[in-house]
């Protein structure tokens, strides 16, 4: 089935089986490959991606689901050369480790900030227990997200949603 | 050229990692990253069956699919079905080793019977279902007490399910025993549970028919070792084979050891001539990877009044699964190696016995035995200093090792496999002790022990432990100047998410004294050197780091002898500093010019045995719901000394993450088992490892007082020690909260219905 979405700000159009997942779709069909596949059943959190400004389990979706829909992958992130601030934030803290998890990670907290960059510690710590990591213990991925708020808040203030 | 800082410059400094910048934008490059033009796709068929007879396998059906290229069975393997090479040989083990596909019987659920090769991973999925397996069940055994017993054994060949004993001997325990004032029995346990790394396992290889060269993708760990365990079952020449390391998404011990599943990968990509990628899904991991912990200690303790440890003693027995894997061994000969862990402990004698079962294989998981050891220690401790009206902080303090001590033998452990005798190296385990009761404010902690605050009991303790690091014999390292004045480093020490990239760059960049951005650092694949080892142990920095300064030392002298020649005077007349050689009279080349004329490049090797011993404390302040069950960890404060820090960053990183996979395993990881050999968990949604909300307090402080004797970084690992301590103190802190109930929990997991259930057996 053809399918036309937008990726990364671009318009893509691409031919895929009514069965694949949106995450292998990303992977196979689109060599996003940043996007990770840890469980395919919706719990640990690594497929993790932005669809129409919301952060979704690119596992639990088909890719004919996503026709038409604006979606964010970790590729899609950066600024540039430049790592986002929260990217930036990530490395400062060291809040990766093998890296696994990382752009679950990242798209979770990106959507949650983008909409409430005043996100306190608790709604951050309760946003991503839908992401797990084995690595870190998540305490400094708390401080990196606490730390990138206001890069957020900065951005939210030039430009009112 | 820009004059390069002085020594020391990286070494110690919170230096950013490396590899951040391509995992952060999604540019890693992980095994399932990768494809390979024409590539099969594989698919295990694996045991329904614990324990079985295989009668049949049909598999017509599945071959007919279309897209379906091959389903091997044992039947279209060699005659001799080979089995997988052990790490660490014993006397006893070999007949309890796997064979790389079942044959003949079937010995636990997960077990490969068929690898089917497709045109995708979907339709080898698909496949799986239409090859029909019969298979006669025999009796399974699921616990260590029916292994014992005997009545069923898994290896027609053998007379026992025990497939080995360790000894562990110091001092003369029964004379101690008969002497003590003082004796106390009790019997511990700890659960089967895994180190369970975010991404799954998975290979790929492809077969180059025109050099006859085997390639392997998604090495971890221990490549050359498993190249040479590869080699051997292919029958090829081990420079036939190389395993090359991507990203790893986690290994905590667990990944990376050679599993069935590499041999039946590496075996199609030569036997069809084809890449074959195979990619582990989440419901099989927790079949196949190796499982870890599980055992039962029955242990005694010897004290003089005054709570001086006059001995040890007791027996563990571990249930290993179905077979001995390569270091299966590890955690049995941990555990009573290491049972006494930092203290002086004079008498001490353990056996370990490791009994197989219709289980998941297991093997090694972060601070494999140390952390069950620290557990039955720090429990014993705190049961004895109860019944000798003891505080336990004075108890441990006095059994402390002392740098007089030093160095302190461990007990000695037979069989030998190569980690008979060592000893602790540096230290005075008072410091971090006295340091952590410091921090953790136990002096103002105290008075809560036992009390119930609006409704949740609270309660503390502390607990001590050593990590073994450095395992040798040795490691490899090559440092090569490129064209453009850039330094290639390589070495042998594997990367699996830790930040070897990084640290080993730092060793490297102070050791040339150039700038880190010059460095650009290989790691693990055997492509890269002629030997090497791998990180497994605590051993990557150490090891890996030492070969590091070696190689630099050789690399530095060859570069001080091009730039005599080019200066044309004798080399002893040029010194070298900063990456600049410098004559007495003021002239001088830079290594970036000497790097346009020649090629220098140097490999050298760090040679050491001697084991290092990080030392540390670690205390918590717990709060217990009596009416769920529901522990809170309020506080949890750790101090280590590692001897010598490389990165505080990544350090720290270790320290804290391995503390949260520790209150996993206490807490609620289970691979549970019924009783007809079913794994009762297959998601993550019934395997509960923290999650981010869990444990949010958690402060780790690590030292460098006592650099290790027995390297020249200084350095003593640091992947292990911050799990180990976790199960004894914060069971011990539980104890001490329902003082009031009399509440002593002996085994592990302590999930809330556990506590719960512990509480109202005290009421009746």
């Amino acid at each position: 089935m053809n399918i036309t979405l937008s990726i990364n700000g671009a318009r893509i159009e691409v031919d895929v089986p009514p069965r694949m997942t949106l995450c292998d779709a990303l992977r196979q069909k689109l060599q996003l490959t940043g996007t990770h596949i840890g469980c395919e059943h919706g719990v640990c959190g690594a497929c993790t991606i932005i669809v129409n400004g919301r952060a979704v389990r690119s596992c639990l979706m088909l890719a004919v689901q996503a026709s038409g829909a604006t979606i964010t992958t970790v590729e899609g992130l950066a600024h540039g050369d430049d790592l986002s601030p929260l990217q930036a934030a990530f490395r400062r803290h060291h809040a990766l480790q093998c890296g696994f998890c990382t752009p679950g990670m990242l798209t979770t907290l990106h959507a949650l900030l983008t909409e409430e960059p005043y996100a306190s510690e608790e709604r951050i710590r309760d946003v991503i227990t839908g992401n797990l990591c084995r690595c870190t213990g998540y305490i400094p991925i708390v401080e990196a997200a606490l730390d990138a708020r206001e890069a957020y808040q900065r951005s939210r203030e030039s430009a009112p949603l | 050229m820009k004059v390069t800082p002085a020594v020391n410059t990286f070494v110690g400094r919170p230096v950013e990692r490396v590899e951040d910048l391509r995992y952060l934008r999604g540019k890693g490059q992980y095994l399932d990253d990768l494809q390979k033009e024409g590539q099969w796709c594989g698919a295990v068929l694996r045991s329904s069956v614990a324990h079985g007879r295989l009668v049949n396998i049909d598999t017509k059906a599945a071959l007919d699919i279309p897209g379906v290229h091959a389903v091997i069975t044992a039947a279209d393997l060699p005659s001799v079905i080979p089995t997988i090479p052990f790490r660490r040989p014993n006397p006893t083990i070999a007949p309890y080793a796997q064979p790389v596909i079942a044959v003949d019987k079937v010995r636990y659920v997960g077990e490969p019977i068929a690898f089917v090769l497709a045109d995708s991973a979907e339709i080898a999925e698909d496949a799986l279902q239409f090859i029909s397996v019969e298979i006669d069940t025999l009796d399974p055994i699921v616990d260590w007490r029916a292994s014992e017993n005997g009545a069923t054994l898994l290896f027609d060949s053998t007379q026992t399910n025990i497939a080995s004993v360790f000894e562990a001997r110091s001092g003369d325990a029964a004379e101690a025993f008969r002497a003590a004032p003082y004796v106390r029995r009790e019997r511990f346990s700890v659960q089967r549970h895994t180190a369970m790394p975010m991404e799954t396992r998975g290979l790929l290889a492809e077969w180059d028919e025109a050099t006859s060269h085997l390639t392997v993708w998604g090495a971890a760990k221990l490549p050359f070792f498993n190249r040479r365990a590869m080699a051997g079952m292919m029958g090829l020449q081990e420079t036939a084979v190389d395993y090359l390391e991507l990203d790893v998404g986690g290994g905590f011990g667990a990944r990376g050891e050679f599993y069935p599943e590499d041999f039946l990968v590496a075996f199609s990509a030569k036997h069809f001539k084809r890449p074959v990628k195979w990619v582990e899904d989440r419901r099989e991991h927790f079949l196949a990877i190796a499982h870890a912990r599980e055992m039962e200690a029955e242990l005694e303790i010897a004290c003089d009044l005054d709570g001086s440890i006059l001995g040890m003693r007791g027996t563990i027995n571990v249930d290993i699964g179905a077979y001995v894997r390569p270091n299966g061994m590890t955690p049995v000969r941990n555990v009573t190696q290491f049972i006494a862990g930092p203290y002086r402990i004079a008498n001490l004698a353990f056996d370990g016995r490791a009994l197989v079962s219709n289980k998941t294989p297991a093997g090694t998981y972060r601070g494999p035995g140390r952390f069950e050891g620290c557990f039955f220690c720090e429990r014993m401790i705190d049961l004895a200093a109860k019944d000798l009206n003891l505080d336990g902080v004075d108890m441990r303090r006095r059994n402390l090792l002392t740098q007089a001590d030093m160095p302190y033998a461990l007990a000695t452990v037979s069989p030998n496999d190569g980690f008979a005798e060592t000893a602790c190296d540096s230290g005075d385990y008072r410091t971090t002790f006295d340091q952590c009761l410091n921090e953790f404010g136990w002096q103002e902690k105290s008075p809560l022990n036992g009390q119930c605050i609006d409704g949740l009991y609270h309660g503390i303790a502390i607990g001590n432990f050593i990590e073994g690091g450095a395992a040798g014999p040795r490691e490899s390292a090559k440092i090569e100047l490129e064209r453009d004045g850039s330094v290639s480093v390589y070495v042998g020490s594997s990367g699996v998410g830790q930040g070897v990239e990084t640290i080993m760059s730092q060793i490297a960049a102070d050791a040339l004294e150039i700038s880190l951005d010059r460095i650009r650092l290989f790691h693990g694949s055997t492509s890269n050197l002629k030997e090497g080892f791998g990180s497994y142990g605590s051993r990557g920095t150490v090891m890996g780091g030492s070969a590091v300064l070696v190689a630099a030392k050789e690399f530095l002298a060859a570069f001080q002898d091009a730039a005599a020649e080019r200066l044309r005077v004798p080399s002893d007349q040029v010194t070298v500093e900063g990456g600049v050689a410098r004559t007495r009279d003021g002239r001088s080349v830079p290594l970036i010019e000497i790097a346009a004329l020649e090629l220098i490049s140097r490999e050298a090797t760090y040679h050491g045995s001697k084991q290092t011993y990080t030392f540390g404390a670690a205390a918590v302040h717990v709060s217990v719901d009596p009416k769920t069950g529901r522990v809170n960890i309020l506080d949890y404060v750790t101090v280590d000394d590692v001897g010598r820090v490389i990165n505080p960053l990544t350090l720290h990183g270790q320290v804290v993450g391995a503390a949260v996979q520790g209150f996993g395993g206490v807490f609620s990881e289970h691979l549970q088992y019924d009783s007809s050999g079913q794994l009762l968990v297959g998601s993550l949604a019934d395997y509960m490892i923290p999650i981010s909300t869990d444990y949010p307090h958690i402060r780790a402080i690590s030292l460098e007082q006592y650099p290790s004797p027995n390297n020249p970084l200084g350095a003593k690992g640091a992947g292990e020690g911050g799990i180990i301590p976790v199960g004894g103190v914060v069971v011990n802190a539980i104890a001490s909260a329902l003082r009031s109930f009399g509440v002593e929990p002996r085994s592990l997991p302590l999930t809330p219905p556990h506590i719960w259930q512990l509480i109202q057996e005290t009421k009746s």
